[in-house]
């Protein structure tokens, strides 16, 4: 179990680091696909068995088809190389400042004592009992969440309709 | 398998149901009627929602429960920030109407978008489970994204967006990390639960981390020093009726989330985000208002201004206590009634051929349009926190709280940091009296109900500042559910 979940936590942490540092769009898509993939594994591990199968239909399939759709549509070229070069003081002071960030957060995580967790129910994770969450207990932000989409969508429109008036 | 429906009463959440039910409206009015009259009424069915949603909020007064399954709170705390938030929408959209016609940008969705960013603000001043918070954050934030690069054909606007979003972003995701992290140390969404559980078993690395992230989130929303950079680009290239409208409202509802988790959830850690938020609150004033001394740009000047007064704000939070915290509350009701008077005289200054951003441009205002410029000296003052007005009372409260605290090094700093703001302040007044114009500043277009409210706005901020009592009890009366 340990094993399998730090390799696909691996993979997901590689992948994503993957995302940001391609130059090429279309490769930056594929390895998004595989860190929504190996995330869909580790909510598997999670005893999360909907939220997987939702990952995976949802994001790693029709979101990621629609990016790469876009990104093919939109014909990107390839950026110049060089753009703005950092001083190298500023590159050695923000790197080790940054890796002594990561030193303690990972000493300290290491030191924790980690709260004993609750049993599972034996229906966690399946559909019934994440609906059942949603229309209860979560009713309030399911329905807030409606709003939220439907404001992302009248920007959107606003930010992309061709000239008005 | 059975279901058992919790009790909800919808009158609880009446304030949010009326203004997204209007949001709804207006996107709908604006898809579906005609072109002629559709126009003139947008500003006027959203202004009555605000009003209905102000009405509702008024009936929730006292009301000391939860709802949908402790979701949220309904109780004096989030009744008097629903105040602040719908008043600062109001005047907001009072303000808009003239500017947008301007650029012939009065569209239907501009004021719905303002009422779902009313609604996020709400949820966050009444969250009582931190997922409800963050939706509160997100339903907040992505509306100012929008409305921020409305000037779709202005390089500035578009900078301010893409800037907003992308900072944005990022500090979502710090605010999402803290709260992944305090429900792997806790396992609980709830700030009851989260203040249980750490009262009776103690902080564990992941509550520490999960703290410490909250506080990044948190304060980039309020424009805390570290994290305060997009703030000058943001409001300089917003239209000015946005800029107007995110100075208060985010603010505000970010302090709200703030105040409410930190001093519910972390009350008896105090000693170890004290000294953080101390270092962050001294950064913030200094970085704010010396800055602000060296801007010629009027919105640019207000935004450095705004992330001074975060910083007084902290000095609030720092202290922890009652008065503390009343002062807060105080300090925001005054904030949003004077931030919006001043940016309402900069909307009324503007014009399409030429912003008159420049502070130079106020020249002679005094003589041309003396009322305007009294109004606009009664804000200063205000901002300034000179006596008698709301922003001296406001800073005195927060500041004596910080003393009965104990922190009289932070207070010695933040006097001094008033006395450097009396400068760029007080600058505006006198180019507005002392200076000739340098050329014919031409006719302000003033419309009666944006002249009747700047003039109550300034009134109100006297009001308020002389006769502080009602408003300090109600303020005292809010912040009763933070023990201690």
């Amino acid at each position: 179990m340990q094993i399998i979940f730090f390799l696909l936590a691996a993979t997901a942490l590689i992948s994503g680091i993957m995302v940001v540092i391609q130059v090429n769009p279309v490769r930056s898509a594929l390895f998004l696909v595989l860190n929504f993939f190996a995330l869909a594994a580790i909510y598997l591990l999670a005893n999360a068995q909907f939220i997987a199968a939702i990952q995976i239909i949802v994001y790693a399939g029709a979101i990621m088809v629609l990016f790469l759709f876009v990104i093919m549509l939109l014909n990107l070229r390839q950026p110049e190389e060089g753009g703005a070069h950092r001083h190298l003081g500023q590159k050695i002071f923000g790197s080790s400042l940054a890796t002594a960030v990561i030193a303690l957060v990972i000493y300290k995580v290491f030191r924790m004592i980690v709260p004993p967790g609750k049993p599972l129910t034996p229906d966690f994770g399946s559909t019934e009992m994440v609906a059942k969450s949603l229309f209860t207990d979560y009713l309030l932000p399911f329905e807030m969440t409606s709003i939220l989409l439907l404001v992302a969508v009248v920007g959107a429109v606003i930010l992309a309709r061709s000239k008005v008036e | 398998m059975s279901i058992d429906i919790p009790t909800i009463c919808l009158t609880n959440i009446g304030p949010l149901i009326t203004l997204s039910v209007a949001g709804l409206l207006l996107l709908l009015f604006d898809a579906f009627s005609g072109k002629a009259m559709k126009k003139a009424h947008f500003h006027q069915f959203s202004l009555v929602a605000v009003v209905i949603a102000l009405l509702q909020t008024v009936w929730l007064w006292n009301r000391q429960t939860t709802d949908f399954s402790r979701m949220i709170y309904v109780d004096n705390f989030s009744f008097f920030f629903n105040v602040i938030f719908l008043l600062g929408t109001g005047i907001s959209i009072i303000l808009s109407v003239h500017y947008l016609e301007n650029y012939r940008k009065n569209y239907g969705e501009y004021y719905a978008l303002m009422l779902f960013a009313a609604v996020g603000m709400i949820l966050m001043a009444a969250g009582g489970n931190l997922v409800i918070i963050f939706l509160g954050v997100e339903i907040l934030s992505i509306p100012i994204y929008i409305l921020s690069g409305l000037f779709r054909e202005d390089l500035k606007s578009n900078e301010a967006a893409l800037k907003y979003l992308l900072l944005g972003a990022f500090s979502s995701a710090f605010l999402l990390f803290g709260i992944a992290m305090l429900y792997g140390g806790t396992g609980t969404f709830y700030l009851a639960d989260l203040a249980a559980f750490i009262k009776k078993s103690g902080m564990n690395g992941f509550t520490y981390v999960g703290m410490g992230l909250l506080i990044v989130g948190f304060g980039f929303k309020v424009s805390m020093a570290p994290f305060h950079m997009w703030t000058p680009d943001v409001y300089e290239g917003a239209p000015t009726s946005i800029t107007a409208f995110m100075s208060v409202g985010t603010k505000a509802a970010a302090f709200a989330a703030f105040l409410r988790v930190f001093l519910e959830v972390f009350p008896t850690v105090r000693m170890e985000w004290d000294l953080l938020l101390w270092v962050a609150a001294v950064a913030t004033m200094t970085v704010g208002n010396v800055t602000a001394l060296a801007q010629t740009n009027i919105k640019r000047m207000l935004a450095y201004s705004s992330i001074a007064h975060a910083g007084y704000i902290l000095v609030g939070l720092i202290a922890g206590n009652q008065l503390g915290a009343t002062g807060i509350l105080y300090y925001l009701l005054a904030y949003t009634i004077m931030n919006l008077g001043a940016f309402g005289v900069v909307i009324a200054v503007a014009r399409k051929k030429d912003n008159y951003l420049n502070i130079y441009d106020y020249a002679g205002l005094g003589f041309q349009y003396p009322g305007l410029a009294a109004v606009m000296s009664v804000f200063l003052f205000s901002l300034v926190g000179m006596p008698p007005t709301a922003g001296f009372l406001g800073k005195f409260y927060l500041f004596s709280a910080a003393v009965e605290a104990g922190y009289i090094w932070l207070v010695i700093i933040a006097v001094i940091n008033s006395l450097i703001s009396v400068y760029y302040y007080l600058r505006i007044t006198v180019i507005m009296y002392m200076q000739p114009a340098e050329a014919d500043l031409g006719p302000v277009a003033m419309t009666p109900v944006v002249n009747a409210t700047l003039i109550i706005s300034a009134l109100a901020v006297l009001l308020i500042g002389i006769f502080p009592g009602s408003i300090f009890q109600l303020a005292m009366n809010s912040v009763k559910i933070f023990g201690s």
